[in-house]
């Protein structure tokens, strides 16, 4: 089942177009995310997802509704987690959750999701006096309150240390398991590859690329480096003859292999053979990082 | 609030089995809730708190127990300083906090994003505006019958015009707040909107003859008092204590401030 249809988006702030023509489709109970530089039109896209922006052109579809018009219906079961917005300074933790709860019709238990989120400890205290990583939590409790089926996180690790990011990265995974199927904004592609189901990957307010990370990473003609210390001696004619392998090079006594991404099977099919032992073998495969850079450099120009 | 009417796919049969259910007495209703939680904030806000209820009713309570202040005054075209200063004072706890303190509040909850987030929600962040706009009022009002209750303890009579001092002090209420919504939608952030909101305050109160009684005012100072909004308030509320119905000019003038401001406010008014 379809839960969030964008199709043909087109948004401009007078001359600048901030999207171009960006359509895509989320699943439900999938992690999908939308990836790509500052100024892609990432938030742009969530924004009108949201219903808070009225799109140029094109159209977006919240569970079958129109955000823009039919605000009851989607508000109602979209959660949203937005960039940059504080809560009144003396609000205190358990007040904003107990407020926002009142806001909808079956909304969820607020100490038991404050207790999910780790935030126990705060709930008396105010959200002028949270950290940064307690806001984003506070944030995203917020967004889940109303037991929303879809929920927006837009850019919620960007400014927290490494293990913030890792517990975020563990939240979002638990927010799934609830049966929310989230749409994520990000630019961080380790958050990308190791959350995301689907990525959409937005560039100059176009969709670049939409597949899952793996298949995007793979669809770049992947290219494997393999090295390896042989525990006997080869004969670099013959492994550079081997089907995949693209050229072999030696760096002291450590063997560099690069191929085609069926280059290690045969290669360790053909030192097993040998009877050659590889030692540190190691093996370097593109990232999404590449990928991602591939994607958005082609379309730079 | 009727949102739980729609067709949502994750519906319970329960629910849609009572359609009134949003206004079942389990749940409170979202508005009132947002009207507790921002009064709670205002309680916590020790500023506004001084400036708006204890410095006014302390200035009643000095001005009633100074025996001086409470005779009849010959510069003062024969009324008590007590009897002058009242209408003043009320006037200044509305303008405070109808005028001051609610463009700072609602500002920096555009600035903050406060209202963006609450249009994400089914709750649209007008209702946070209208909770505001109560609290600020119900403050004002409330305090303004502190003053005057204190005030009738020392010797003020108690209004005779009950009518016409209940009308002049809506449409006091009813101006600031306009002015206040104005300013509101002028300030693009809180520290522009204190600042407007200082710019209007002291002419404002000067006019409203804080720091010269309106029977002491040359005749041209009295004229612009005549028709700026605090001055016509005091001019509408003191014909009301002494027991007259306010002339209409006075009430003019406060509508006046009242339509014009908020009309202009609503059609400038930005919510992010």
């Amino acid at each position: 089942m379809t839960v969030v249809e964008v199709a043909r988006l087109h948004k401009a702030y007078g001359a600048r177009v901030a999207v171009r023509d960006i359509s895509f489709s989320v699943a439900e109970g999938e992690i999908f995310g939308l990836l790509g530089p500052n100024g892609a039109g990432k938030t742009t896209t969530v924004e009108c997802v949201a219903g808070l922006r009225r799109p140029d052109g094109g159209a977006v579809r919240v569970l079958g509704h129109d955000p823009a018009r039919d605000r009851a219906a989607v508000t109602a079961s979209l959660g949203v987690q937005l960039q940059d917005s504080d809560l009144q300074p003396n609000l205190r933790v358990r007040e904003a959750l107990a407020l926002f709860a009142s806001f909808y019709p079956r909304p969820a238990d607020p100490d038991e999701l404050l207790d999910v989120l780790g935030l126990g400890a705060q709930a008396g205290v105010r959200f002028g006096k949270l950290s940064g990583g307690q806001r984003q939590r506070l944030s995203i409790a917020l967004a889940l309150i109303g037991q929303p089926k879809v929920a927006i996180l837009d850019e919620l690790t960007t400014g927290l240390d490494p293990a913030g990011r890792r517990d975020t990265w563990e939240l979002i995974s638990a927010v799934r398991d609830r049966g929310v199927t989230v749409l994520l904004v990000t630019h961080f592609m380790a958050e990308a590859e190791r959350l995301c189901d689907r990525v959409a990957v937005i560039d100059a307010g176009r969709v670049v690329a939409c597949d899952s990370p793996s298949a995007l990473t793979t669809r770049l003609d992947a290219q494997q480096r393999i090295r390896f210390v042989p525990s006997a001696p080869l004969d670099d004619a013959q492994l550079a003859a081997l089907p995949g392998v693209e050229s072999v090079s030696r760096h002291g006594d450590e063997l560099l292999v690069v191929g085609d991404a069926d280059a290690l099977s045969v290669l360790t099919t053909y030192l097993a053979r040998a009877g050659v032992l590889a030692h540190r073998l190691r093996v370097e495969q593109p990232s999404l990082d590449d990928a991602y850079l591939a994607l958005t450099s082609t379309h730079a120009s | 609030m009727t949102s739980t009417t729609h067709p949502v796919p994750s519906a319970s049969p329960t629910s849609s089995a009572s359609p009134t259910s949003s206004t079942s007495p389990a749940r409170p209703h979202p508005f009132w809730q947002l009207v507790r939680v921002e009064a709670r904030l205002f309680a916590r806000s020790p500023a506004a708190v001084v400036w708006t209820a204890l410095l006014p009713i302390a200035a009643i309570i000095v001005l009633g127990v100074v025996p001086g202040t409470r005779r009849p005054s010959g510069s003062l075209g024969g009324l008590s300083p007590l009897r002058v200063y009242l209408p003043i004072l009320m006037m200044y706890v509305l303008l405070l906090s109808a005028a001051n303190l609610l463009p700072a509040v609602l500002s920096s909850y555009r600035e903050r994003g406060i209202l963006r987030r609450l249009s994400t929600t089914p709750v649209p962040p007008s209702r946070l505006l209208g909770a505001q706009g109560l609290i600020y009022l119900g403050v004002g009002v409330a305090i303004d019958i502190v003053l005057l209750v204190v005030a009738i303890c020392c010797g003020v009579p108690v209004p005779r015009q009950l009518p016409g001092f209940v009308l002049s002090m809506l449409l006091v209420a009813a101006a600031t707040l306009g002015i206040g919504m104005l300013i509101t939608a002028f300030a693009r952030t809180e520290r522009i909107a204190s600042a407007l909101g200082m710019v209007v305050f002291f002419p404002m109160l000067f006019f409203a003859g804080m720091w010269i009684p309106r029977p002491t005012m040359p005749h041209l100072l009295r004229t612009i008092s005549d028709f700026s909004p605090l001055g016509a308030g005091v001019r509408a509320v003191g014909a009301s204590l002494e027991g007259h119905f306010p002339a209409a000019s006075p009430l003019l003038v406060l509508l006046a401030y009242a339509v014009g401001c908020g009309a202009i406010a609503a059609r400038r008014f930005r919510w992010q």
